[in-house]
């Protein structure tokens, strides 16, 4: 289930990957992206739910790690969206995926050529503005007074690290710049089609058996499994 | 406190539609059942009273805020008081809605 994948560094090159993946070489294989930042957390078991369903209606899938996320000894600081593009296009050839499934901000990485599905892609720069949020909180809550307009502006320069998590300054450039529009193959699911609140709102991490099938579902109807 | 006083408080049928939408906010970032969140008063303690309510689990509930109920948060509502109990907040939400 477990194994490894070859990914592209920045400096040239593959680097070792890890990968979850469900694999007995059938026809329809589907890259599952995963979404950034501390949603990935959110979402990690119901990722491998959602997949151990796909296996079970007869779907190969890959859920590669990224450089810097995950497993990855990457740092997570010097990554950029382009960077993890050119993972998820390198994977998506690797793994010989027929369709793509991104998670929320997974959705900004989804090569445009592959068929698919987002489920709930967010805008990158609302993202970006709940994680600066969150920082202005922390820095307030120790005392130390802090303004988002500032801490973006610093970010854009130097890069910042929130909740763990660096973020270097081309990156937050792009999450502040970018604008998010699905491909003309990929199919958008808005959360309220899955019956539940969208897991990234949840301050736990937390798996929800419902939500799981009923994406499972959706997919198996649109490729005529069901 | 008499059961007819109780009773008001808690299924009072003036009961806002944002209160109604920020319980139901708070149960998705929090995880908690609608019992609990109905229980909910004016004087129950939010942030730094809930260990689930970190400060990204804080961003998360006012992003949330902002898109259910059509505001905008700004840096300068950011104060203790308004994040300190759910009377604090619910009061800040109303006043929001309306200037919105």
């Amino acid at each position: 289930m477990y194994a490894s994948w070859p990914c592209p560094l920045a400096t040239g090159g593959t680097g070792e990957e890890m990968v979850l993946g469900f694999d007995q070489q059938r026809s329809i294989r589907i890259l599952v992206i995963a979404p950034l930042f501390t949603e990935a957390n959110k979402f990690r078991r119901q990722i491998t739910e959602i997949m151990r369903l796909l296996d079970d209606l007869g779907i190969d899938c890959f859920c590669p790690d990224l450089p810097g996320c995950n497993e990855s000894l990457q740092p997570h600081g010097e990554q950029t969206l382009a960077l993890w593009r050119k993972a998820v296009t390198a994977a998506a050839g690797h793994f010989s995926a027929s369709h793509v499934l991104a998670i929320r901000s997974g959705a900004w990485l989804a090569p445009e050529t592959a068929p698919g599905w987002l489920l709930a892609p967010p805008r990158p720069d609302q993202i970006l503005r709940g994680l600066i949020r969150a920082h202005t909180i922390a820095l307030r809550e120790a005392g130390t007074p802090a303004d988002t307009a500032a801490i973006l502006e610093d970010a854009r320069r130097e890069g910042v690290t929130i909740g763990g998590w660096a973020f270097g300054a081309e990156l937050v450039r792009e999450l502040s710049s970018e604008t998010f529009a699905p491909a003309d193959r990929q199919e958008i699911i808005a959360q309220d089609r899955l019956g539940g609140p969208g897991l990234w709102l949840n301050a736990e991490n937390h798996f929800d058996a419902q939500q799981a099938q009923a994406l499972a579902d959706i997919l198996a109807s649109d490729l005529g499994l069901s | 406190m008499t059961a007819e006083t109780a009773s008001a408080e808690t299924t009072g049928s003036d009961r806002s539609e944002i209160d109604t939408i920020l319980r139901a906010i708070l149960r998705d970032v929090l995880s908690l059942g609608e019992e609990q969140v109905e229980g909910f008063d004016n004087d129950t303690g939010l942030f730094g009273h809930l260990p689930e309510l970190d400060s990204m689990a804080v961003a998360t509930l006012l992003t949330e805020m902002e898109d259910r109920l059509d505001i905008i948060i700004d840096d300068e509502d950011l104060e203790a008081e308004m994040l300190e109990t759910y009377g604090g907040l619910l009061t800040f939400a109303e006043a929001k809605a309306v200037g919105a």
